[in-house]
């Protein structure tokens, strides 16, 4: 029987080798964002950081991540148990659902066969990425509701509603960049970046004003400061965090830094060319083979940790908002911006394209 | 309105311009600054590698002295226990046995003496009290530990080393007291 069906083992085996590498890689990079939220934080701040644990304190997310398995796991009577397991894992699961669809690099050859760099090359990329962001809204919605707190729900329908809110500036600023480039697909949008030789081929020097909007929603979809409102009510109320405790506390809060480094990795391959290295010609070094891949994948890197250190850079400068100045913001500025921007664009591609 | 004194700041009360009301700019100069507090010079010490450097006065851990000859001098009087503000300080007193005349300075020593470091505020109230410059408040402070019971130090622990058998650490201990005559 099964060898009736033509099974392509290969493809199998080397999507299941990407999907293992993508997400450990992200668990990993996760885990030291957060240590370096912490260094960059103290250098921000005229201190150190923690340099302690390990040489230079690089195994600090070791010993965070064992303190969060040694607490200990509360769960509240009368919460539904379900749901309250749920919360924190739909959040971890739609953070790294949406790696797969990210290319992170130009194809390797290995075995006679041409490997891309990219779990599932699907042609509506960027759709894709978005359902998956707005399913990460359940996660809190869920979280905040099983924990059978009024203060939780309050503080999760803030979260909630200041996620969406800011999910339709973020698509409209999307639809501008998307009308320039032509296709949906993350991949494609790399490629027509790499693939242009012009000292311009990034998409964030046609489309401005989009890359700023996006990174503002970028922002307040990982409820980063200063749209941080969620957070900080678990220091003032509660917030949905409340009543969690050991590693399903640790889901949550992990999930906002795989958010944050997803969130950073879409930023650079739509507007800054993902795996592109400027004035580098790959077609001219073809024959370099799998290490034009590395290259790429080390270029999408460096964006990748500018990014990073932006959000932490932001996250230490500004205060945050208050939950009015948040929707005023979203619904009253960010939107009307992006529906410019989208005219605009649209108007200057009918006036070159005559 | 007149102003009182000649220290009034008038607040601008403009409404904002249009720069100013993107925020944006205001924002990329707040960024700026954080910024260059990368370059900063940092004032954290690095513990136990690099200490900060105590005053001389600075009220530490307690010493039982003794004298030049290597005597106790703590007669068990109870001065510093009656001064304590915080109860830290117990003793029991016994006599002085023929054959110790090089151990005790005089007929009455302190056999128990136990400073409870949990409650000790570190005042020196004791060592004004002394009578017999007997007990001084020196430049360490109490490591950390992890029991009440350790806390309470004896007085072996607490007492200052010979200073004929080991004039080093007896030196050491001494700190920046040395005097060059000693008064009694």
């Amino acid at each position: 029987m099964l060898l009736a069906i033509h099974i392509d083992w290969p493809l199998i085996i080397e999507k299941l080798a990407l999907i293992l590498v993508v997400v450990m890689g992200s668990l990993g990079i996760a885990m030291y964002t957060t240590f370096a939220e912490r260094k960059v934080a103290a250098i921000l701040q005229d201190r150190r950081g923690p340099n302690r644990a390990g040489p230079f304190g690089l195994l600090q997310p070791l010993a965070d991540g064992l303190k969060l398995f040694f607490k200990e796991e509360i769960i509240p009577n009368f919460s539904s148990k379900f749901l309250f397991i749920l919360g924190p894992s739909l959040a971890m699961l739609t953070a790294i659902m949406t790696s797969a669809v990210i290319p992170w690099g130009s194809s390797v050859h290995f075995f006679s066969r041409d490997i891309p760099l990219q779990i599932a090359n699907v042609d509506v990329g960027i759709l894709y990425v978005f359902g998956v962001v707005s399913l990460g809204v359940y996660g809190i919605m869920v979280g905040s509701w099983a924990s059978n707190n009024k203060f939780s729900l309050m503080g999760g329908l803030r979260a909630a509603s200041q996620i969406i809110s800011y999910e339709l500036a973020m698509g409209l600023s999307l639809i501008a960049l998307i009308m320039v480039t032509g296709n949906l697909s993350i991949k494609g949008m790399v490629e027509t970046q790499v693939q242009n030789p012009h000292w311009y081929a990034w998409n964030v020097f046609k489309q401005p004003l989009g890359f700023l909007i996006f990174l503002i929603c970028a922002f307040a979809e990982c409820n980063r400061t200063p749209f941080d409102l969620p957070e900080a009510e678990n220091e003032l109320i509660g917030g949905y965090h409340t009543e969690y405790s050991s590693m399903k506390l640790g889901f949550y809060l992990f999930a906002e830094y795989i958010n944050m480094f997803i969130s950073s990795v879409i930023m650079a391959s739509l507007f800054f060319g993902g795996y592109d290295l400027p004035f580098f010609n790959e077609a001219a070094h073809a024959d370099w083979g799998n290490w034009l891949a590395l290259i790429g994948i080390a270029a999408l890197m460096a964006k990748v940790v500018f990014f990073l250190f932006l959000f932490m850079w932001v996250r230490w400068t500004i205060p945050r908002f208050r939950y009015d100045q948040l929707m005023n913001l979203g619904w009253k500025i960010l939107i009307p911006l992006a529906l410019v921007n989208m005219v605009v664009t649209g108007g200057l591609i009918l006036y070159f394209n005559r | 309105m007149q102003a009182l004194t000649n220290r009034v700041k008038h607040v601008d009360r403009k409404p904002m311009s249009f720069i100013e009301r993107l925020y944006l700019p205001a924002i990329f100069k707040g960024m700026f600054i954080t910024f260059m507090h990368i370059f900063k010079k940092k004032p954290t010490i690095n513990y136990p590698e690099k200490k900060r450097p105590f005053s001389p006065v600075f009220r530490g851990l307690h010493i039982l002295n003794r004298d030049a000859e290597g005597r106790e001098n703590c007669t068990a009087c109870g001065l510093c226990a009656v001064a304590c503000p915080a109860e830290a300080i117990t003793m029991e007193a016994a006599e002085r046995k023929a054959g110790e005349e090089n151990l005790y300075r005089e007929e009455k020593y302190a056999a128990k003496y136990e400073i409870n470091m949990l409650r000790c505020i570190f005042c020196g109230l004791c060592e004004e009290a002394c009578p017999k410059d007997a007990i001084y408040l020196s430049e360490t402070f109490a490591p950390s530990d992890y029991q009440r019971k350790q806390f309470i130090y004896t007085k072996d622990e607490l007492l200052i080393p010979h200073p004929i058998e080991q004039p080093e650490a007896y030196k050491k201990a001494l700190g920046n007291r040395a005097k060059t005559n000693t008064t009694n």
